[in-house]
């Protein structure tokens, strides 16, 4: 096979899988150009990929849920509540940020085991569930922060997690040293894994891509990392949000693609009937995808509140719709067993950068809802067209 | 000149560079019943899907020519239109609505703008009346059987005054005696004048129905028999269907000495809380090492439900009376611990509970036993890859890549990916539910023949099955079950279809 030939075959089987990557591409190029390069900006892309983290971390988490066939519609307010509950941790007990993130965290797990105790094992719809608790952690929000009103976090620890950077040592011709080589090292990373992977299949004689495309992809992608990391770095580097958000999606990516845990929560998306007669423990597994969402939620909800250094009574709001159609864009299939982690994560930058190239522009934001709601139609048309296409 | 209502002439259709059909030519005559034969793959489907506009005009080559005159199909309702009908395996009916609303389904009586139900009623009863089906038009579809939702899919058929009717395995999911009624049912549409055309697997039903069959091969048509002329026997069909002769469908084996019991049951019963019943009544069963125990029965007879209150107690009945595996008494809390105690269960419904059908077939291949290509949870994707690689090879699984989402393989080879997945778990005993249904004789052979080799290995086979032939053909003992309680034990020398029936309707 020559070199074109092979490329546009890798490209029309994996048109599926590489389809956000190409919108979310398109999308950046279309506002670069229409801002005259003001939206690649490192301050800009910066700010994006920092709006972005707490609805990311609920996308991943959502994903899974929707992976599995169900919704959860309380994390909005559940990341609102938890927010809350960690700011008055902060404030009003004083306790240390060391201590407060884990016990939210906690309290992500209990409450998302629960609404997977109702799901799983009382058989109540997800839909109605978590509509519930939507209802309930809206309530729980507004309680906690009635008498107070807005709560101010003045903690500069905890409030770094939303809009702090991590130092960046020594600043080399106005780059971030360490933000530089965190990038460095994760050319690195991907270079030995993807390397390592081929040797392996080598190893077992099955066939690989020909060198000539593997080195194409390992030069592209390095470059795409390189190019974002030097972006990033002419900025103020990596912020801690960015981090987070980076290591979710490893652990996450890893979890769903490499271990038995992710091939069950698939296998149970994919056919719960046949899961269960292949001794696949349905309620459990379902139990463990609201629990980790739980967790997401409370991170979510740290972030958040981090962010905005204070906690609103409003927090929260619309978060879970926001999560779902970022799932949805980044290829989550509601027919169940389809969907990655890292396609989240695009999802979620694809409906960042929409908002943030639209707003640079000065659009309307009843225009923008609307270009949103667009591009949720059109993810979901490509992903229905695409499985048509493959049977 | 012969009186045609159908000729298709040299149908070709392909996809994506493969011909499915190649210059097919069909030809029905008024009022005779054809069965169309053909393994899985041959194109059967395919010409029915041309017939009835699913492929429409243009996007196949040759001429349909129905009624004398050339039809040009753009959608089903245009052949539908015209007379023709087709009624697929899986019923199209709404199991929540009763059975006069299923039969005017999208074929309302109106007066005037509103639906008028009494009419309808009425016309139904008329309906079910030409099916011989004895039920009140008032009941509920999903009370019905099976065998009796098919009638009421051909009493639907028949309220729309069908020239013409297609029929793809009617019988594939119904026990002998609804088959009969089926069949019966046929030949009394044949004497009102009705055509009918007829996909089957079931040979003996063909030999007993048709008046010609047209059996296909690879897309190509092979030959026309005629039943008037003497022209179809079992063997002449088969030879025609696979292109080679095969003596004896049920491959020999050496006669062997079994092992221990390796499986023992008690007074097993099992209470289904839903149905508010007793679906397995005090049964007792043991089967050896190195034996295949058969089960028959009718459908409903509780043959599923025994193997399911066996592997697991998935559907969660009550169970009572006690299990032995190799002498040790057990009590499975999930399907997990079967697995583990070398239970594995293949199911009768491969696409509904089976098989994982988006996902490729290393992947349903390892599903239940992902601790064989695993450490501490973590997956090596590369020894999937290989372990998928040794089952395609061992099971003959014909596919271009292990990649394929099983959901786009053949029924044969879906089966054979099924079994491929249990015996991936290592089992000692394998439960094989329904092992053959709707699977063309090809692979029937090749799951026999690996059936036979399983049980060389040490392996002990349940097998669970409706076909009366194969349990004969195949058991080394044979249990019959009726209304969920064992009716009879058999051996396999002195037993004959009318010995299983008699005990299967006691």
């Amino acid at each position: 096979m020559t070199f074109f030939n092979e490329a546009r075959f890798l490209i029309k089987t994996n048109i599926r899988d590489y389809g956000m990557y190409i919108a979310l591409f398109v999308i950046m190029l279309t506002f670069s150009v229409l801002t005259d390069g003001l939206f690649m900006s490192s301050r800009n892309i910066s700010n994006l990929l920092d709006s972005a983290g707490y609805i990311a971390v609920l996308a991943v988490g959502m994903t899974l849920i929707i992976v599995i066939r169900h919704i959860d519609l309380s994390v909005g307010f559940v990341a609102g509540f938890l927010g809350a509950v960690a700011a008055i941790f902060l404030t009003q007990m004083g306790m240390s940020v060391w201590l407060v993130i884990p016990i939210v965290l906690a309290f992500g797990i209990i409450i998302g085991l629960f609404n997977g105790f109702l799901v799983a094992k009382i058989g109540i719809p997800s839909f109605v569930a978590t509509l519930a608790g939507m209802l309930i952690f809206r309530g729980a929000l507004l309680n906690v922060t009635e008498s107070t009103g807005t709560i101010i976090v003045n903690d500069d620890l905890f409030n770094a997690l939303g809009n702090g950077f991590i130092p960046s040592l020594v600043e080399v011709n106005g780059l971030h040293l360490l933000s530089v080589l965190v990038g460095v090292i994760g050319i690195a990373l991907y270079i030995y894994s993807e390397i390592s992977t081929r040797r392996n299949k080598v190893k077992y004689g099955f066939d690989v891509i020909s060198l000539p495309i593997f080195t194409l992809k390992l030069v592209f992608v390095s470059f795409i990392i390189g190019y974002i990391t030097w972006v990033l770095a002419g900025y103020n580097g990596f912020s801690w949000t960015v981090v987070i958000m980076l290591l979710v999606v490893v652990i996450y990516h890893f979890l769903s693609t490499k271990t038995v845990l992710g091939r069950n929560i698939y296998a149970v998306g994919s056919n719960p009937e046949a899961a269960h007669l292949s001794g696949i423990n349905v309620t459990k597994i379902t139990m463990i995808v609201f629990g980790s969402m739980g967790m997401l939620a409370a991170l979510s909800g740290i972030l958040f509140t981090a962010r905005l250094q204070s906690a609103t009574t409003t927090a929260g709001t619309l978060f879970e719709l926001d999560a779902i159609a970022a799932a949805y864009v980044g290829g989550v299939s509601s027919a169940g067993g389809v969907g990655k982690v890292t396609g989240a994560i695009i999802g979620a930058i694809v409906m960042a950068s929409l908002s943030s190239g639209m707003n640079l522009l000065g659009v309307g934001i009843s225009y923008q809802y609307m270009i949103r709601g667009g591009v949720l139609a059109a993810a979901v048309i490509f992903d229905v067209m695409t499985r048509k296409q493959r049977g | 000149m012969r009186d045609y209502i159908l000729e298709m002439n040299g149908i070709t259709k392909e996809f994506t560079g493969i011909k499915a059909l190649d210059d097919v030519n069909f030809k029905v005559e008024r009022g005779e019943i054809h069965c169309l034969i053909g393994e899985n793959g041959a194109g059967k489907s395919t010409l029915m899907k041309v017939l009835s506009g699913v492929y429409p005009y243009g996007t196949y080559e040759g001429d349909i020519v129905f009624e004398g005159e050339i039809q040009r199909f753009n959608e089903i309702n245009d052949s539908v239109k015209a007379g023709i009908a087709i009624i697929y395996q899986e019923l199209a009916l709404f199991p929540d609505l009763t059975v006069y609303e299923n039969i005017f389904a999208g074929n309302e009586i109106r007066k005037g703008p509103f639906v008028d139900w009494n009419e309808t009623i009425v016309q139904s009863a008329k309906m079910l009346k030409k099916v011989k089906l004895n039920v009140d038009p008032e009941t509920l579809i999903k009370d019905l059987g099976v065998g009796k939702q098919q009638l009421v899919e051909i009493a639907k058929t028949l309220s729309k005054d069908v020239k013409l009717l297609i029929l793809d395995e009617p019988t594939a999911a119904l026990n002998e005696n609804d088959s009969e009624n089926l069949l019966e049912l046929l030949k009394e549409l044949r004497s009102q004048g009705i055509t009918c055309i007829m996909i089957s697997h079931k040979l003996k039903e063909v030999i007993s129905i048709a008046d010609k069959a047209t059996i296909l091969r690879d897309g190509k048509t092979i030959v026309t028999l005629d039943a008037h002329k003497g022209e179809i026997s079992e063997s002449v069909i088969i030879k025609n269907m696979v292109g080679r002769e095969i003596a004896d469908i049920y491959p020999k084996r050496l006669d062997h000495q079994f092992g221990e019991t390796v499986l023992e049951l008690n007074d097993w019963s099992a209470y289904d809380t839903q149905l508010g019943r007793h679906v397995v009544k005090k049964a007792n069963i043991q089967v050896k090492q190195g034996e295949i125990v058969g089960i028959a029965g009718l459908m409903g007879s509780g043959r599923t439900e025994l193997a399911l209150s066996i592997f697991g107690n998935p559907k969660k009945y009550k169970v009572e009376g006690d299990m032995q595996v190799n002498g040790r008494k057990v009590q499975f809390k999930h399907t997990s611990d079967a697995i583990k105690a070398g239970i594995a269960y293949v199911t009768e419904d491969r696409k509904g509970n089976g098989l994982f059908l988006i996902n490729d077939i290393k992947n349903n291949i390892t599903a239940a036993h992902l601790k064989g290509i695993s450490q501490s949870g973590v997956l090596n994707l590369n020894e999937e890859v290989k372990v998928g690689s040794e089952y395609r090879k061992s099971m003959h699984i014909k596919t271009s890549s292990l990649e394929l989402a099983v959901g786009k393989l053949s029924g044969g080879n879906q089966q054979k990916v099924s079994l491929g997945k249990w015996l991936f778990t290592g089992p000692k005993i394998l439960i094989l539910d329904e092992p053959t249904r709707g699977i063309d004789v090809g692979a029937k052979f090749e799951i026999y023949t690996i059936m036979n080799e399983l049980i060389k290995q040490g392996m002990s086979i349940i097998m669970i099955s409706s076909e009366l032939n194969e349990i004969i053909g195949m058991s080394d003992r044979i249990y019959v079950m009726a209304e969920g309680a064992i009716t009879g034990e058999l051996s396999r020398e002195n037993t004959t279809q009318e010995a299983i029936m008699e005990l299967a309707t006691q």
